[in-house]
């Protein structure tokens, strides 16, 4: 394919530099913007490296000339409190925002659940929920999709290191933004999500338990089926998507014991957390880029919101 | 052991928070207000009354009680006269939105527990509660043995500079000797700003919960954590009675009333228990290997599933440095044991 969607990234932290190396590998996106706060910062230094064009002032340093630089798709990997600014500015200049910080401010859209129908919906800004959402969710939904899941809970565990001041700060936002996509996108009754941070060293890989109740009694078979469609599912773009143990049956309890480990571009290996946010984020904006060059789809601003 | 005569401890009592490990989160409403009447009557100042693993625990990972916290907290909060309630709170388990609840129903304290390392995740929860007025607000770190001692100061020092007037050394694992209790607890003491009280709360599992809170008394700590008959996780918490028992003999006052402290324990406790709680063999491994004492009934229940050996997989847990929280690895981690034994 030669043509590519131009593509911006907001944050050069990890997250941010991570998705920008595998941006580059991709045949429909190009990275062409990092947009940081901090000058000569070593994200914003490497972006440059990069060939991509580079502002300390935040978006605003990008906005003039964004358009003309032709930016159809923004990622937003700050944080988020400042998420709605961020996307209400690159809306109004016509591009769709994938926003991967918590803010959740568009609907959730976990890849392998429900990609299609997000990018059906023509949403301007996307909400990638939370690491550990595209680690469990797809999992939920698995365990949903084959007979009714009156609650499903989620324990992630991630390493100390791979756990930022971003979601120190605000556990809870994790919590609650995790709890509420199993339900509306995993299809549980209930929902309610764990994490703990475990400082070992060497850091562990990140784990997460997924914990289904049945109404009726499960449908091994079909349950074992549909995990294992849905694991592969993830491998695609997540290859270190790995099932430890499980399903477990246990009366009406089915619980799968997962292992994440990331593609270690530029976020170690261990933290499968990030990687899997970055490789979603990706994933999502890419298919945003096949409905663009297909002509299916051209991200234009709200008009309520031009300003 | 240098004289402590006169000085001033205030007990807590676990057994209906630490208590709904052992009893699977199944105590009733109305054995809560019952034993809550009886250490409002003993003079107990301070109980805790939560699902085992903080506002929010309940789940499949960690057990669903038998009422919700805001039955329990409700029944109990309106049933004490001078006894005062805490919840506790586990960040990333419970949220602001629970610790508001539990403020509703009349708590005066609320203890925010975190690992060890990672105090800087009860920020959000602290700052909150310490501008609610007039909330007892207390940090609490997790599996203090750990770490060392200057490492355990400066976590303690975050949640103190976060807003907590009260902060704890936790020995989750029942791991440590008096030695290890008096090293952190006196450098905690010199650390912290004179105002903030320092709390230790231990676990009986190498039998050294009445000794190591003595240790932490004579350090400088002036909050000390147990329940009566000892009605905890793992070989459960310091025996509370036990250790007033021994404050009165040091003269070290705790106001709480010595018999009938030896009443709720005998009377109202061990009738409680499904299974007497003391250092069996599993138990004794928690502290050996210092593994997180919830642990216990977990590592039981997978090691009857899976033909293991209970203390073969506590053992593995502690060599792996898991941490509080981390139940659901006990079933994955029995799961990778059968299957290299050849028995699934």
């Amino acid at each position: 394919m030669t043509a590519k969607i131009k593509a911006a990234i907001i944050g050069p932290g990890n997250i941010g530099t991570d998705l920008l190396i595998k941006a580059m590998r991709s045949d429909v996106i190009e990275p062409v913007w990092m947009v940081g706060v901090i000058p000569d910062s070593p994200g914003l230094s490497r972006a440059a490296e990069m060939g991509l064009k580079t502002s300390a002032d935040g978006v605003d340093g990008m906005l003039p000339s964004m358009q003309e630089d032709g930016v159809q798709i923004c990622f937003d990997a700050t944080s988020a409190a400042v998420h709605a600014e961020n996307s209400r500015k690159v809306n109004a200049r016509g591009a769709v925002m994938i926003d991967l910080t918590p803010a959740a401010i568009g609907p959730f859209c976990v890849p392998s659940v429900n990609l299609d129908e997000a990018v059906a919906a023509k949403a301007m800004n996307v909400n990638m929920v939370t690491c550990g959402g595209q680690a469990t969710i797809p999992l939920v939904y698995a365990v949903s999709r084959v007979q009714t899941v009156t609650y499903g809970e989620i324990v992630a565990t991630v390493s100390s290191k791979s756990a930022g001041p971003g979601t120190r700060k605000n556990i809870d936002e994790f919590t609650r933004t995790t709890a509420s996509g199993i339900e509306s996108v995993g299809g549980a009754g209930e929902g309610k999500a764990i994490i703990v941070v475990n400082p070992a060293e060497p850091p562990l890989i990140m784990r997460d338990t997924i914990h289904c109740l049945t109404e009726d009694e499960p449908d091994q078979d079909a349950i074992i089926h549909s995990v294992r469609k849905m694991i592969a599912e993830v491998q695609r773009y997540v290859p270190g998507y790995t099932l430890k143990n499980g399903p477990v049956f246990d009366g009406k309890r089915v619980s799968i014991y997962m292992e994440v480990a990331g593609l270690g571009d530029y976020l170690p290996k261990y933290a499968g957390n990030l990687d899997i946010m970055t490789a979603a984020g990706l994933r999502t904006a890419e298919m945003y880029a096949e409905q663009i060059l297909a002509g299916d789809f051209t991200p234009t601003a709200p008009v309520a919101l031009e300003a | 052991m240098m004289n402590l005569a006169g000085k001033k401890v205030t007990v807590h009592d676990m057994c209906l928070r630490d208590g709904m490990h052992p009893k699977q989160h199944q105590i009733t409403v109305d054995e809560m207000v019952t034993v809550a009447r009886a250490m409002d009557d003993a003079g107990v100042p301070l109980i805790e009354v939560t699902h085992g693993d903080g506002l929010g625990g309940k789940s499949v990972n960690y057990g669903f009680p038998a009422a919700s916290d805001e039955e329990y907290l409700t029944a109990v909060c309106k049933e004490v006269t001078n006894t005062r309630v805490s919840a506790l709170l586990l960040p990333g388990i419970g949220t602001v939105d629970h610790l508001q609840m539990a403020v509703d129903c009349g708590i005066s304290t609320i203890r925010v527990a975190t690992h060890c390392t990672e105090a800087d995740v009860s920020e959000q929860h602290i700052n909150m509660a310490a501008q609610l007025n007039g909330l007892d607000t207390v940090g609490f770190l997790m599996m203090a043995h750990m770490i060392e001692a200057d490492e355990l100061v400066e976590q303690l020092l975050l949640m103190e500079s976060y807003g907590a007037n009260c902060v704890y050394i936790t020995d989750s694992a029942g791991y440590m000797l008096p030695d290890d209790v008096t090293a952190r607890v006196e450098l905690a003491r010199r650390e912290l700003k004179q105002e903030t009280e320092l709390g230790f709360h231990g676990h009986h599992n190498l039998a050294m919960g009445v000794a190591n809170s003595v240790a932490a008394v004579a350090s400088g700590a002036n909050r000390i954590d147990g329940s009566m008959a000892g009605l905890g996780a793992g070989a459960g918490n310091t025996p509370l009675e036990v250790f007033i028992a021994v404050c009165d003999r040091m003269g070290i006052e705790t106001g709480v009333d010595t018999f009938k402290a030896m009443d709720i324990a005998e009377d109202l406790i061990v009738p409680m228990m499904d299974n007497i709680v003391r250092v069996d063999r599993d138990a004794l491994t928690l502290g050996y290997a210092g593994v997180y004492s919830s642990f216990l009934l977990f590592a039981k229940r997978s090691a009857e599933k899976y033909n293991l050996s209970s203390r073969d997989i506590l053992v593995e847990l502690g060599r792996r440095r898991t941490v509080g929280g981390q139940e659901d690895m006990i079933e994955d981690l029995a799961l990778d044991m059968a299957r290299e034994a050849g028995t699934i």
